[in-house]
């Protein structure tokens, strides 16, 4: 499979008052073609902030090094002139609020069609058409009553599908979602998340699924990625981190998760707080909270090393961590 | 369940409209948010309430406090009908009745300290107490949930999302009430915490005898949570049933549906899995559908669902439905 | 599932002590002061009105003459060092530096009691209009509203007719009309505090109406109402000149800034030092108090940024 998207070294800083915060360090990895990638984490893991890095949509004080490499081409450090010509057409963001990324005062379909007359240099009659076909294909109801509105006159679940349309328009090999239905309802939720699994096998799109919902990993990715404090933890196939996860913070979300089919006695919490990013712990940042450390893990930290079965872990336990399947 | 079970709050045909103003020169609009509510809270359970947008599960939390005066409909507190107190008996009343919010940071005063905000209902629900015995509840109770006591002079902004909602489960708490209302109390915190404050809020039940209506849309942590589970749509009730019967056998097609939608953390299971999409979106409250509000995304409706609104039926073992079809459905199993 | 956290107890109380390893107890408005001082322009504002508070309350007694003390062998006369009169004399052979300190001092103290008059009044009718909504919130605003329309010299006029001229009726006059915006301000801020979830838990803790009033919604509106007053400040010196002019203020032989310029003005080409010392001085305190008033608003309320 074609690796569509390779990161190396990703460290993005942010500029404080008196100090400086890394929100991300040392992120390294790899998305191929057409593969659903989710990306896991609390807040204050670093998540949004490594892909707002790679799209250049950082905030003014932050700044991002490293190599992300799409195909031949480095995205950390484009100029934005550049950058403009990749954004939308080959890589793509949609985030959690629609009503941030739209313009209130244009109509749905000018916006859209904007899109591609920029990218694509579209004809304008030719671009409301194929804007017309998009929202067909992402299940908006009445696409051309839709297309006329404006966006606040349109449903959470009716807005997310235009940021879907627009972000898909220029067919881009990677679309990013980030916590893309969290605020919507569970049954309008279940809609979106089929159709991004319908629109991505389609077009051939790689998807990055930035959530904390593992629930939704389960349903959609192939792979994921949990990070913890702005380094990745642990990489691998969805299923074998569900069933056999290596590293305790994976193993105390599991945990964390109330699952709707059975009810348990107790959820078995993380106990303590997530790090602040400012006085991150020594050696490895997980060891305050985790059951499994010992001296080592207070000096030194855990690189994130390569196991058998094509997955990764950041930790000094080598033992299996006892897991028990929800029945 | 034994024979004494008594039963501490009774909710009897609530009714709750708003008015909604729609322009200048437009009559204002009705938002129908609850429409004839009834149900009972029993000593020592927890009553879950789930639904989604416009299911004015939130307005019932309120409306059962009487912080939003119902329009119709009573509220019974011990056999009393709170919604007809004045409001210096309704407030001696709260002690009893309190609350937990969403936003932990928001439902804080952030320029009173924590130990002020904790002991704010104590000033003038239990007057009789002076300054030093108000502190020394206080710390007890951050004791009880999990609060440092070097924390009570320090202010809510400096807190975490789970630590502040600590803070207003403290505060809930001061007055040892009977029945707690818990308004989606944990929507706003990450999963790890999430799961801190849910157990947390296990044990203050056990230890103080609470009883709690639990509300949210996250199916999966009322389930975690609650003994009987409350389904609303659209400002009514759909179905009400005990935990384990809705999820294993759902009778109307809304929960059957919300249940599938649910995303299972198990890769096998979520595969294997059969949603029962629904097609469409929420209505608006504004505009009920006539009839049974759930017929326009409902797979299973018939002409009769759009003429006449279907009543809650009881079914064997003190459960509810509302829906003309649900004995021949027989619905497949839920989750 | 218990073995996996069976150190729960070392785990808790470890994570605990973490959790003070937090920022340290702070206020709100600990963090404002902290922001204010930070900013060059306010700071540098508030050490000059300090000085000039210091100037015009302890400088007379350093001086050689007092403000109205005519020195016969000067009148009319630019700064003179020898004879003492730094900025030279008035018409009647008063030392302006004298004179111009003791304006400072009425129009300080004006300031003071008239914002505080506004502020006192103007903070607990709107909090209380505000709250309440309804018909007391329609009937406290129309009234305020009437009073609006009402031509201010008259009322003052009024005033002066009724009590004989004072500088305390001064005082009291002008803040009978500054608080009518600061209640409209301060009922507008309360309209959207009294939304803010923190309320509604105060009612649902059995709070009473003036308990919510005064210990949550009030506590509340700090910000506004502080900005508000300082820059309200040069607007009261300003209307207090005016009235003096008019003749309805601050009588003879006490002065102000206001009508120590008002008296300079025409003269201001035969001589200069009796416009300008006033006036440097009123526009010092002015811009020092926009400067302050600007950073006050900027520590508040760091999300305008």
């Amino acid at each position: 499979m074609a690796n569509v998207l390779v990161v190396d070294d990703l460290d993005v800083t942010f500029a404080l008052h008196q100090s400086e915060v890394k929100a991300v360090s040392d992120l390294n990895f790899t998305l191929h073609e057409g593969e659903t990638l989710a990306v896991v984490g609390e807040s204050g893991s670093g998540k949004s902030q490594a892909f707002l890095a790679i799209m250049g949509l950082l905030a003014r004080n932050g700044h991002a090094t490293g190599r992300a490499m799409l195909g031949d081409v480095n995205l950390i450090g484009m100029p934005p002139a550049r950058l403009d010509s990749y954004r939308g057409r080959e890589i793509a963001m949609i985030f959690q609020d629609p009503m941030t990324s739209l313009n209130p005062s244009l109509k749905v379909r000018t916006q859209l069609a904007e899109v591609l007359v920029r990218h694509q240099g579209f004809a304008e009659e030719k671009a409301q058409k194929a804007t017309i076909e998009m929202l067909e294909r992402v299940g908006m109801p009445e696409p051309v009553k839709r297309a006329n509105a404006y966006p606040h006159e349109l449903s959470g679940g009716m807005r997310q599908r235009v940021m879907i349309a627009m972000a898909l328009l220029c067919r881009p090999k990677i679309l990013i979602a980030d916590e893309p239905t969290t605020a919507l309802d569970v049954t309008v939720q279940a809609q979106m998340l089929d159709l991004f699994k319908t629109l991505t096998s389609d077009f051939g799109t790689a998807l990055v699924m930035i959530t904390h919902d593992l629930g939704v990993v389960a349903g959609l990715a192939d792979r994921m990625m949990v990070m913890y404090g702005g380094r990745a933890v642990e990489t691998g196939a969805v299923d074998q981190l569900f069933y056999d996860p290596r590293h305790p913070y994976t193993l105390g979300l599991l945990h964390s998760t109330p699952h709707v089919a059975v009810r348990a006695k107790r959820l078995d919490p993380i106990q303590g707080l997530p790090p602040s990013l400012e006085h991150l712990p020594s050696g490895c940042s997980f060891h305050p909270r985790c059951a499994f450390r010992f001296e080592k893990c207070f000096e030194e930290r855990p690189p994130l090393d390569p196991t058998e079965g094509n997955r990764e872990k950041a930790c000094w336990y080598q033992g299996r961590l006892a897991y028990e399947e929800v029945a | 369940m034994n024979a004494h079970e008594t039963t501490l709050l009774t909710i009897d045909r609530l009714s709750k409209n708003f008015s909604i103003s729609s322009g200048l020169f437009s009559r204002p609009l009705t938002l129908h948010a609850l429409q004839d509510i009834s149900f009972s809270v029993k000593k020592g359970e927890t009553l879950g309430i789930v639904g989604e947008s416009g299911c004015g599960k939130s307005t019932l939390g309120r409306c059962i406090l009487q912080l939003l005066p119902p329009d119709e409909g009573r509220v019974l507190w011990l056999g009393e009908d709170i919604t007809k107190l004045p409001s210096e008996a309704m407030r001696q009343r709260r002690r009893d009745l309190q609350i937990i919010f969403q936003d932990p940071l928001a439902s804080l005063n952030p320029r009173l300290t924590v130990g002020e905000i904790v002991a704010d209902p104590l000033r003038t629900l239990m007057p009789e107490l002076n300054g030093e015995e108000r502190r020394k509840r206080v710390l007890k109770m951050m004791e009880a949930v999990g609060l440092l006591p070097e924390m009570i002079n320090r202010y809510p902004h400096e807190f975490s999302g789970g630590q502040a909602q600590r803070i207003g489960i403290a505060r809930a708490l001061i007055t040892e009430p009977k029945l707690i209302v818990c308004d989606e109390p944990v929507s706003a915190l990450d999963v790890s915490i999430q799961a801190q404050i849910l157990n947390l809020l296990a044990d203050l039940k056990d230890q103080f005898g609470l009883t709690l209506i639990f509300i949210s849309h996250n199916l999966s942590v009322v389930r975690h949570v609650s003994d009987r589970i409350l389904v609303l749509y659209l400002g009514r009730i759909v179905e009400l049933a005990d935990g384990d019967d809705l999820y294993g056998d759902p009778k109307h097609p809304y929960t059957r549906a919300l249940l599938t939608a649910v995303p299972i953390p198990d890769p096998k299971r979520a595969r294997q899995r059969n949603i029962d999409g629904l097609v469409g979106e929420i209505p608006s409250p504004i505009n009920p559908p006539s009839g049974c509000p759930f017929r326009t995304r409902c797979r299973h409706a018939i002409a009769l669902c759009a003429e006449q609104r279907p009543l809650l039926e009881a079914v064997a073992g003190g459960r509810l439905v509302a829906c003309h079809r649900w004995q021949e459905l027989g619905l497949e199993g839920g989750v | 599932m218990a073995g996996i956290t069976g150190k729960d107890a070392t785990l808790t109380a470890y994570a605990a002590a973490l959790a003070i390893a937090a920022p340290k107890g702070r206020s709100l408005t600990q963090d404002a002061m902290r922001r204010l001082l930070n900013n060059k322009a306010a700071l540098v504002s508030v050490f000059i009105i300090i000085a000039i508070v210091l100037l015009a309350f302890v400088g007379p007694y350093l001086l050689p003459w007092a403000y109205d003390k005519i020195d016969w062998s000067a009148i009319r006369k630019p700064p003179d060092f020898a004879k003492g009169h730094f900025f030279g004399t008035d018409q009647n052979g008063r030392d302006m530096l004298a004179r111009t300190l003791q304006g400072t001092q009425m129009s300080l103290i004006v300031a003071a009691v008239a914002t505080s008059v506004s502020v006192l009044i103007g903070v607990v009718y709107g909090a209380v209009a505000g709250y309440f909504g309804g018909r007391i919130d329609a009937i406290m605003m129309r009234f305020v509203d009437i009073m609006y329309a009402l031509p201010y010299i008259l009322f003052v006029i009024i005033l002066v007719v009724i009590f004989g001229r004072s500088p305390v009726l001064l005082f009291v006059g002008i803040g009978c009309l500054e608080w009518l915006t600061m209640a409209r301000i301060v009922r507008g801020q309360t309209l959207s505090i009294k939304e803010r979830e923190f309320i509604e838990a105060a009612r649902a803790g059995g709070a009473k109406p003036f308990a919510i009033i005064f210990r949550h919604v009030v506590p509340n509106l700090t910000g506004p109402v502080v900005i508000y007053a300082t820059l309200t400040i040069p607007e009261i010196i300003i209307t207090e000149s005016f009235l003096s002019y008019l003749g309805l203020g601050v009588q003879e032989p006490q002065t102000s800034l206001g009508t120590l310029i008002s008296f300079g003005a025409p003269v201001a080409e035969a001589l200069p030092w009796m416009l300008y010392t006033p006036a440097v001085l009123l526009v010092l305190m002015l811009l020092c108090l926009s400067y302050l008033g600007d950073g006050l608003r900027d520590a508040l309320d760091p999300k305008d940024r």
